[in-house]
């Protein structure tokens, strides 16, 4: 008995420690602690049937231990025949209905706002962001703004954001828990839904349909800055012009020029273009994260340039350009930090993606 | 004594035995052994996915490998494990539940068996071959049809043949129910074992040729060029899904399904009463089967099928609950007032109410859509589905096994080890996944090789691996205890938990023709009738005869020996001309058989009345 007794305390330590966990997770990447429109509609119908189920699990519980204490075989009852009942009809209408009653209760609000989440008539109205999900990596087209990014996505706090997504391979699934649901990316047709933050700051993105090795690689972060700050960056990301921004340093000059040796500009685009076979490499300096899940340093980035395959495994760019020397990859890596056309960076999403 | 236990049997002479087999007993057995290989292999490949995730960023094994881990995790507990070992709980119970001398088909029995076997081994060749199949145990298109190498196509073929003997096995099912009861077993005097299988066998009646029609498509797009899901080509991959869930949300019916009638049993029995609401159970259990069909497309809330679609599967699928709740009710009310014995299957029994209480629980929460918007594809999942099946299915795996065995294996199990296998399982299994639902509101995806350092999830996922540990002792425990008896136990007495049911009125030695004579059935519960009315025994429903019994054969194994070197032929193909040779070679040896069986009329044998007489002495 007193080992059990033991594993019993072990247990329900334990379970103190989850409950605490429960309560924090972290910060924009929780679903927890919603600051979006959908995120906070979840919330609630994750809470709603929460309390209702644990009523009823509840009451099973109650009875449960009562039978057991009470019917539970005694010692001079060794042979004792209890009654044979057959049924009840009442206590069988009982708690037919009462769960029905309780189902009501979730199904109401789950349909209501399944229908709201659900409506898209005011997308012409609002920025929208054409989303295309590729083995392991996110590009976004700014419609209309002629502005394209990948990894990281900038968009306007308190404003509804519209992403119209799509695969280039398989089906990727785009979910930022702390602001909304996810959606499915599917390679046949465009699936639509808003975001709408209501804090400003840099939100964790996640890939959470199974779509390769790389799978759980596939991060992305949603920029939420002010409304003001975000006009500045459109600005800014339209002035840039490729052909006339001379790179800061001699090192970061003699970088393009291996940039554009290396085929490097065949799938990385630099400046607003139709191109997305990789990254578009516009703003890299500003990347709050290398490939959207590695410190953003110069030895991991010279890492990732050389061999690819050791930060991701089976992503798309590895083995598709001429070797590069530790050397080369220095000077590469030295232009692309410096690739920063706008003043508006993570660092002005009001909390910043390490805290 | 028979003659035939009494002659010394050589190891070969049991081979054989078992090879040709019709005897719906062995092949229960058969079915539980290999049910439990694979549950240990789909145990091990946990233990290793859960090795993995004990750290943040850990590398104990690469991406692709952990892809093979998962896929084969997944696909080996449900197709190889848990529906084969209820399948076997099924062969070697329900007959004599129902006062039958076997199956209606002792022949197709015997068949699909072996074809769940080498599907089974034709799946994990694949580990041999240059890599398992790495799309996930639910083969999501394009991902399966793009994934390199032969991984998949061991997939498609392992389960096409494995589908395609739990098929026979279900139908084989439902005609002896309809068929086969004995004098006085009306259809509302079966156990709920009984009904519990009787409507497991319709729902995979109806769900399996679903699956068998995807993977046919899935097939032809890897092996011979079709575009089925290949949106480029006009395909669609979204079709997969609803294929796939068509048969896969029924199945996971077709896994709670017997163990609640496993349980509606071990709760009559070791409470002494008769089970609470028998008609209402009965009918839960047709009302859960029906709305099963209703309901597939709630694993598919995000693919984005628009706001009409999703509220209406969203309320099926909170209906569910409803005769579910019926049935933990009518549990609950069996034990009150009763005299309750707890031993080691009725301790299963009773842990699997909380347990299976929170699946369903989150059950309904997973329901809500927009919820699922958060939930779905995370660890809140799996953790949700675990309840279900482990707290669930597995639960009553166990409290089956322990309750059963003095009928399967002649020996009742040690109680002490079972009660040590109990907790360690129990405490270890709510480590595991409990945690698992809050890593999933914390940002966790499911099917992650790694997590990241920073985001909160290093503790969470340390528990889960640990609770794995203690899980992984429970069924060591279990295992030994199995074996312990088998050598060390002593043989078990006639009826030793006082039961109620048929199944117990067939003497302790078991023999093979089941009856001598059939019973008369006065009523639900009739060895417990018979009792309390002091006959002890049920009262035969006819005179002392010859019994007609079937022959074995070795022709199943053939035929399956035939489709499995097939299937090598189908996928290799693609690659290799040689490989036609086994595709038509195979085929040819199945269809040998086949024809065999049909043209050479085999009318089985009698026990004449003078052998049975004999023996009982
Ligand atoms: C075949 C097309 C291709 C070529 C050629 C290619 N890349 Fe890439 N690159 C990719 C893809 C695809 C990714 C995204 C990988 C991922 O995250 O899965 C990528 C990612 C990157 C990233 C990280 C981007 C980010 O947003 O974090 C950098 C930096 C990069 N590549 C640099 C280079 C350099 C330098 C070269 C030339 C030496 C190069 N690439 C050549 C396809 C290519
Ligand atoms: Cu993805």
């Amino acid at each position: 008995m007193k080992g059990w007794m033991g594993k019993f305390k072990v247990l329900s330590l334990l379970g103190l420690v989850a409950l605490f966990l429960a309560a924090c997770g972290k910060e924009n990447l929780t679903a927890l602690d919603p600051k979006g429109v959908g995120a906070q509609k979840s919330l609630d119908l994750i809470i709603i049937p929460t309390v209702i189920m644990s009523f009823v699990f509840l009451v099973v519980m109650v009875l449960l231990v009562l039978a057991l204490i009470k019917f539970r075989k005694k010692k001079g009852q060794k042979d004792f025949i209890p009654k044979q009942v057959e049924g009840n009809k009442t206590l069988e209408v009982v708690w037919t209905t009462i769960p029905i009653i309780l189902l009501i209760i979730i199904a109401v609000p789950t349909v209501i706002y399944t229908f709201d989440l659900a409506d898209d008539a005011d997308a012409s109205d609002h920025l929208n962001i054409n989303v295309t999900g590729n083995q392991y990596w996110w590009h976004f087209d700014y419609e209309g703004l002629e502005i394209q990014t990948s990894q990281d996505v900038y968009i306007p706090v308190n404003s509804k954001v519209y992403f119209n997504m799509k695969s280039s391979d398989v089906i990727h699934s785009f979910w930022v828990p702390t602001l909304s649901g996810k959606l499915d990316v599917n390679p046949e047709n465009e699936n639509t839904f808003f975001l709408d933050a209501h804090e400003e700051g840099v939100y964790w993105g996640k890939c959470a349909e199974f779509c390769g090795p790389s799978h759980s690689l596939m991060d992305f972060k949603v920029v939420v800055v002010s409304q003001e700050e975000f006009e500045q960056w459109v600005a800014d990301m339209q002035n840039f012009d490729p052909e006339t921004a001379e790179p800061a340093t001699d090192a970061a000059a003699q970088g393009r020029e291996l940039f554009n040796e290396n085929n490097c500009l065949g799938c990385h685009a630099i400046g607003s273009s139709a191109a997305a076979i990789g990254p578009n490499l516009t703003n890299f300096g500003e990347r709050s994260r290398l490939a959207g899940i590695e410190e953003m340093t110069k030895e991991k980035l010279v890492e990732w340039i050389v061999n690819p395959e050791l930060i991701k495994p089976g992503n798309k760019m590895t083995g598709k350009y001429p070797e590069v020397s530790q050397d080369d990859a220095a000077l590469i890596a030295e232009y692309l930090l410096q690739l920063s056309p706008s003043e508006i960076t993570t660092e002005d999403a009001g909390n910043g993606i390490e805290q | 004594m028979s003659t035939l236990t009494a002659q010394k049997t050589s190891f070969a002479a049991v081979l054989w035995d078992y090879l040709t087999t019709v005897d719906h007993k062995k092949i229960g057995k058969l079915y539980l052994y290999g049910g439990a290989f694979f549950f240990l292999l789909g145990g091990l490949e946990a233990v290793i996915i859960r090795i993995q995730l004990i750290k943040p960023e850990n590398d104990f094994i690469s991406a692709g490998l952990y892809n093979e881990m998962i896929t084969m995790h997944g696909t080996t507990m449900i197709f190889f494990a848990a529906t084969p070992l209820l399948l076997g709980l099924m062969n070697a119970i329900m007959p004599l539940q129902i006062g039958a001398r076997d199956v209606a088909f002792p022949f197709v029995n015997a068949l699909g068996f072996w074809l769940f076997l080498f599907g089974g081994i034709m799946l994990n060749v694949s580990w041999l071959t240059g890599g398992a199949p790495d799309a996930g145990w639910t083969a999501y298109a394009p991902l399966s049809t793009t994934s390199p190498g032969h991984g998949v196509d061991y997939y498609v073929l392992g389960l096409q043949l494995s589908g395609a003997g739990t098929l026979m096995g279900g139908i084989n099912f439902l005609v002896t129910i309809v068929n086969m009861r004995a004098p006085g077993m009306t259809f509302m005097r079966m156990p709920l074992f009984t009904w519990t299988t009787f409507i497991t066998s319709v729902l995979i009646l109806f769900a399996f040729p679903a699956l068998t029609v995807g993977l046919f498509l899935l097939m032809f797009d890897r092996m011979f060029g079709s575009a089925f899901f290949d949106t480029a080509l006009g395909g669609n991959s979204i079709i997969w899904q609803h294929l796939f869930w068509i048969f896969g949300h029924p199945e996971v019916y077709v896994l709670i399904l017997p163990v609640f009638g496993v349980f509606s049993e071990i709760f009559a029995t070791f409470s002494k009463k008769r089970l609470f609401g028998y008609t209402a159970m009965v009918f839960a259990t047709i009302l859960i089967g029906f709305l099963g069909f209703m309901v597939w497309a709630h694993h598919m809330f995000t693919v984005g099928m628009g706001p009409v679609t999703n509220s209406i599967f969203a309320i099926a699928t909170m209906a569910i609950a409803v005769p579910t709740g019926i049935k933990i009710f009518n549990w609950l009310l069996t034990l009150w007032g009763g005299n309750i014995t707890i031993n080691s299957a009725m301790l299963w029994a009773l842990a699997f109410i909380p347990s299976f209480t929170i699946g369903g629980m989150t059950g309904v929460m997973v329901a809500s859509s927009v919820a699922d918007y958060q939930y779905h594809d995370t660890y809140f999942v799996v953790a949700h589905f675990h309840y279900v099946i482990v707290g669930g299915v597995v639960f009553g795996i166990l409290a089956a096994c322990h309750y059963w065995w003095p009928i399967m294996f002649k020996r009742v199990l040690n109680e002490k080890l079972g009660k040590w296998a109990f907790w360690n399982f129990f405490i270890g299994f709510h480590m595991t996944f409990f945690i698992q639902h809050f890593l999933g509101l914390m940002g966790m995806p499911r099917r992650y090789w790694v997590f990241l350092e920073n985001q909160g999830l290093d503790l969470g996922n340390l528990i889960s691996s640990v609770g794995a540990l203690f899980m992984s002792i429970g069924v060591i425990i279990f295992l030994y205890n199995a074996i312990y008896c088998w050598f060390k136990g002593d043989p078990a007495p006639q009826d030793p938990w006082d039961a109620r049911t048929l199944e117990w009125a067939v003497d302790k030695s078991v023999p093979y023709y089941n009856f001598k004579q059939l019973p008369l059935v006065r009523g639900l519960d009739p060895l417990w009738i018979e009792k309390m009315e002091g006959n002890g025994k049920m009262t035969p429903a006819e005179p002392v005869g010859d019994i007609h019994m079937p022959h074995g054969s070795i022709l199943p194994f053939l035929m399956t020996v035939g489709f499995f070197i097939a299937s090598f032929g189908f996928i290799y193909q693609t690659v290799n001309d040689i490989a036609y040779i086994f595709l038509f070679g195979g085929m040819g040896l199945a269809l040998g058989c086949m024809l065999v069986r049909s043209l050479k009329d085999d009318h089985g044998y009698h026990i004449t009345k003078e052998e049975l007489e004999k023996e009982a002495d």
